[in-house]
């Protein structure tokens, strides 16, 4: 059984938190005690009526605003998988909390209330789960009870935003008619939708095939932290700590590693002290090389015959995070990519993209929530893949240099 | 349950796809690496309890051959099962890693802090004082603990670098963005970050992953005799440190404990589950959540956990 962590976007009251409330309840996952807070929270409000969007909802601010401000994490189980839920909200001057929960799903759902269609927000959290390369997209048309659970209102609207989609780069779209509130093709297909012959959102959430997601092909190691223990009998041990981050390894591999470009031999692969054949996507692994070179946390171990890009100049989409200062061309960060990080300066913002529209526009500085095309010059040179190519290769972070605060989002290009 | 389609045509899941449990392992190995990478004087915080030992062993896991790279730092409330305390100082022995305590009741002292007295009285607030002083005493950078997500409604927004500032203060509106893996611990003197590597745990995959990895707990985490407090329906430990109540009734019941925390404030539940299998097999059929179970302090009102977070908290 394995993990798929996924995405649910939606403007306020789209049904996001019924959504999830709702999957959690008719997959059992929600267990007595916090139904019984739930219904206590439910009656100090107006309606009464148990409801199931409390159970996403965190933090007390956003409980006395009713509003969802953060991301929040949720964890439930069917027999066929584990599932992360990230809720992050969808109003515009949230953006950033979006982009952050987006860049670590495997899928999105976004949510469309059937009553008013694509909207604005519709098109901004497609264009964000693109941007981020989220693999699989789930439009879920909610509130269908609401439109007479009509076919047409359905059929007008998939088309829609199928034509909105065609402008994106969203590899496997699914879209789904669903009440979260009755509950209708979300676990169970809905009798009042018996014209909608499709899979149901939880089934589609089961069996997206994440592993053909992941990139096999480019060898790619970031060196956390070099094991040296020391001892007696381990006295020349140096054993590279560190992540497959795409591709395989295995014992006898030529190797690179970068930037210094040195090359090598995998001498020997171990996982908690003891040796392992091959390692990929994602482990966690210690490498060992035959040849005594000097090697540190920040550099990559890659594929001889495969190499990703090295270079002091990137351009690369990068979504503003900082409330306080804006991004501009001149401006200094340090740049994170991997465990790599190195100064950079801003050479130029190409373009600024209009999130809700896709148009291009000049810009002279990035606030809050822009995106745009940059041009950063850095310091050290940086190991990259394109961002679209290899997502944990071709994702980086700027950083303020005096308030260290995480100010930016990087997709390399 | 349904049986799904692959299933029923007799086709089995795809053999490649990875197991849950290496995801998370190699994600949290993946955490404490970078925290040894990122900081010049992390701690990892060791209570005795299955969420910590979890932690040493992924530590373990994840610099072997090497030793940990640093201490296991145990905020001793006084109010400790000896069970707990006994099976910190064996583990740290036979591992070879360095184990600092403090204690509360020290800090008590040092600072003339007036404890809670009464029905319900908890040291747990105390805590957080010992904890800053400890990691004022060290200058830890980084304090590694074993909260989980799954545990309760504020933690489930919190980072995995969960940024402090110079007071330990956590605020849920200045988080920093936490981007795909690229985990940011830049901070000033003074200030420290707490990671949790097993932020995206649940209570069960933790059973899960002690009996595969064979991990031996505490033997409070199993099924035993025991003489309690029974008390608002709770089953509390039977010990000088819990201030009597006229209304207490003193029973004895075969139980176990789901966490061992402050005696003061951690139930037992009635059990017969002598084994891990067992009481993996207890907890999925339960309907009732960890916390809510056999935490006292959470309860008193709703936002608990996220207030003492705000003031230093783990
Ligand atoms: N009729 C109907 N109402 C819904 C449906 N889903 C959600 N709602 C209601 O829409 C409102 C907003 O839902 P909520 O989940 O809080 O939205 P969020 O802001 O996106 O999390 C609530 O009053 C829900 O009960 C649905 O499928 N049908």
């Amino acid at each position: 059984m394995d993990l798929l962590r996924f995405i649910t976007a939606g403007s306020v009251d789209d049904g996001k938190s019924t959504l999830i409330g709702r999957l959690l309840y008719d997959t059992k996952n929600i267990l007595a005690d916090q139904m019984e807070a739930i219904e206590r929270a439910s009656k100090t409000r107006n309606s009464g009526e148990i409801d199931l969007a409390l159970l996403t909802d965190g933090l007390r601010s956003e409980r006395e605003q009713g509003i969802t401000i953060d991301v929040a994490y949720k964890y439930f189980q069917t027999p066929n998988r584990k599932f992360i839920s990230i809720d992050a909200p969808g109003h515009i001057q949230y953006t950033r909390n979006m982009v952050t929960g987006a860049s670590n799903a495997d899928l999105a759902i976004i949510l469309v209330d059937a009553r008013h269609g694509v909207v604005e927000q519709t098109r901004r959290h497609s264009l964000i789960a693109s941007m981020l390369g989220i693999p699989h997209v789930i439009v879920a048309i909610n509130k269908m009870d609401l439109v007479g659970n009509s076919q047409d209102a359905f059929l007008e609207i998939a088309k829609s935003y199928t034509e909105l989609a065609e402008k994106l780069s969203i590899k496997d779209l699914t879209i789904i008619p669903v009440s979260a509130l009755n509950g209708d093709n979300i676990v169970e297909r809905s009798p009042n939708m018996g014209w909608y012959t499709g899979e149901t959102l939880l089934s589609v959430l089961e069996t997206v095939n994440v592993l053909k997601d992941q990139n096999q092909e480019d060898g790619r190691f970031a060196v956390q932290y070099v094991i040296r223990p020391q001892t007696e009998e381990l006295h020349d041990y140096r054993g590279y700590a560190g992540r497959v981050q795409s591709g395989t390894f295995k014992k006898g591999d030529l190797v690179k590693v970068l930037p210094s470009e040195q090359e090598s031999k995998i001498a020997k692969i171990e996982f908690g002290g003891n040796e392992i054949e091959e390692a990929s996507v994602l482990e966690s692994v210690t490498i060992l090389l035959e040849d005594d070179i000097d090697i540190s946390r920040g550099d990559s171990i890659v594929s001889l015959t495969n190499s990703p890009i090295v270079s002091q100049d990137i351009e690369a989409l990068v979504c503003w995070m900082d409330d306080r200062k804006t991004l501009k061309p001149g401006n200094k960060y340090v740049l994170q990519h991997g465990t790599a990080r190195s100064r950079c300066s801003v050479r130029d913002i190409e373009y600024q993209i209009d999130i809700n529209s896709y148009e291009k526009l000049d810009s002279e500085s990035l606030k809050l929530n822009d995106v745009a095309r940059i041009v950063l010059r850095t310091a050290q040179p940086i190991a990259y893949d394109p961002y679209q190519k290899n997502r944990a290769n071709g994702a980086a972070i700027l950083i303020d240099e005096t308030s260290n605060v995480t100010v930016g989002a990087c997709m390399i290009e | 349950m349904s049986i799904s389609v692959k299933e029923a045509s007799g086709i089995t899941t795809d053999r490649s796809a990875p197991d849950y449990l290496d995801q998370l392992e190699a994600e949290a190995i993946y955490i404490m690496r970078e925290v040894a990478g990122q900081f010049e004087r992390p701690a990892l915080l060791f209570s005795g309890g299955k969420d910590s030992i979890t932690l040493v062993h992924l530590a373990q896991k994840a610099f072997a051959p090497g030793k940990i790279p640093f201490p296991l730092v145990h905020v001793d409330t006084g109010h400790n099962f000896i069970e707990a305390i006994e099976y910190r100082d064996e583990l740290a022995e036979k591992i070879g890693a360095k184990l600092v305590v403090r204690y509360v009741e020290d800090t008590i002292k040092a600072k003339g802090l007036k404890e809670q007295t009464g029905k319900n009285a908890s040291r747990n607030w105390l805590q957080t004082f010992t904890l800053l002083d400890t990691i004022e005493e060290f200058e830890f950078d980084a304090c590694i603990g074993g909260a989980r997500r799954d545990e309760e409604k504020a933690r489930a927004k919190e980072r995995i670098f969960s940024f402090r500032d110079e007071f330990g203060q956590w605020d849920p509106k200045r988080q920093r963005p936490e981007l795909w893996n690229l985990f940011n611990g830049r901070i000033q003197k003074g200030e420290n970050v707490r990671v949790f590597p097993i932020s995206n745990w649940t209570e069960l995959d933790v059973w899960a992953y002690l009996k595969r990895e064979g991990i031996t707990l505490p033997s409070i985490y199993f099924s035993h005799e025991r003489e309690l407090i029974l008390r608002d329906g709770k089953l509390l430990n039977n010990t000088p440190v819990i201030e009597a109540d006229p209304e207490d009734r003193i029973v004895t019941r075969q139980v176990r404990f789901r966490t061992v925390g402050d005696m003061t404030c951690t139930a037992a539940v009635e059990s017969s589950a002598a084994t891990l299998d067992e009481v993996i097999a207890e907890i999925t059929i339960s309907r009732i959540s960890e916390r809510g179970e056999t935490r006292i302090d959470d309860q008193q009102t709703e936002a608990a956990m996220e207030d003492r977070k705000k003031g230093g908290y783990f």
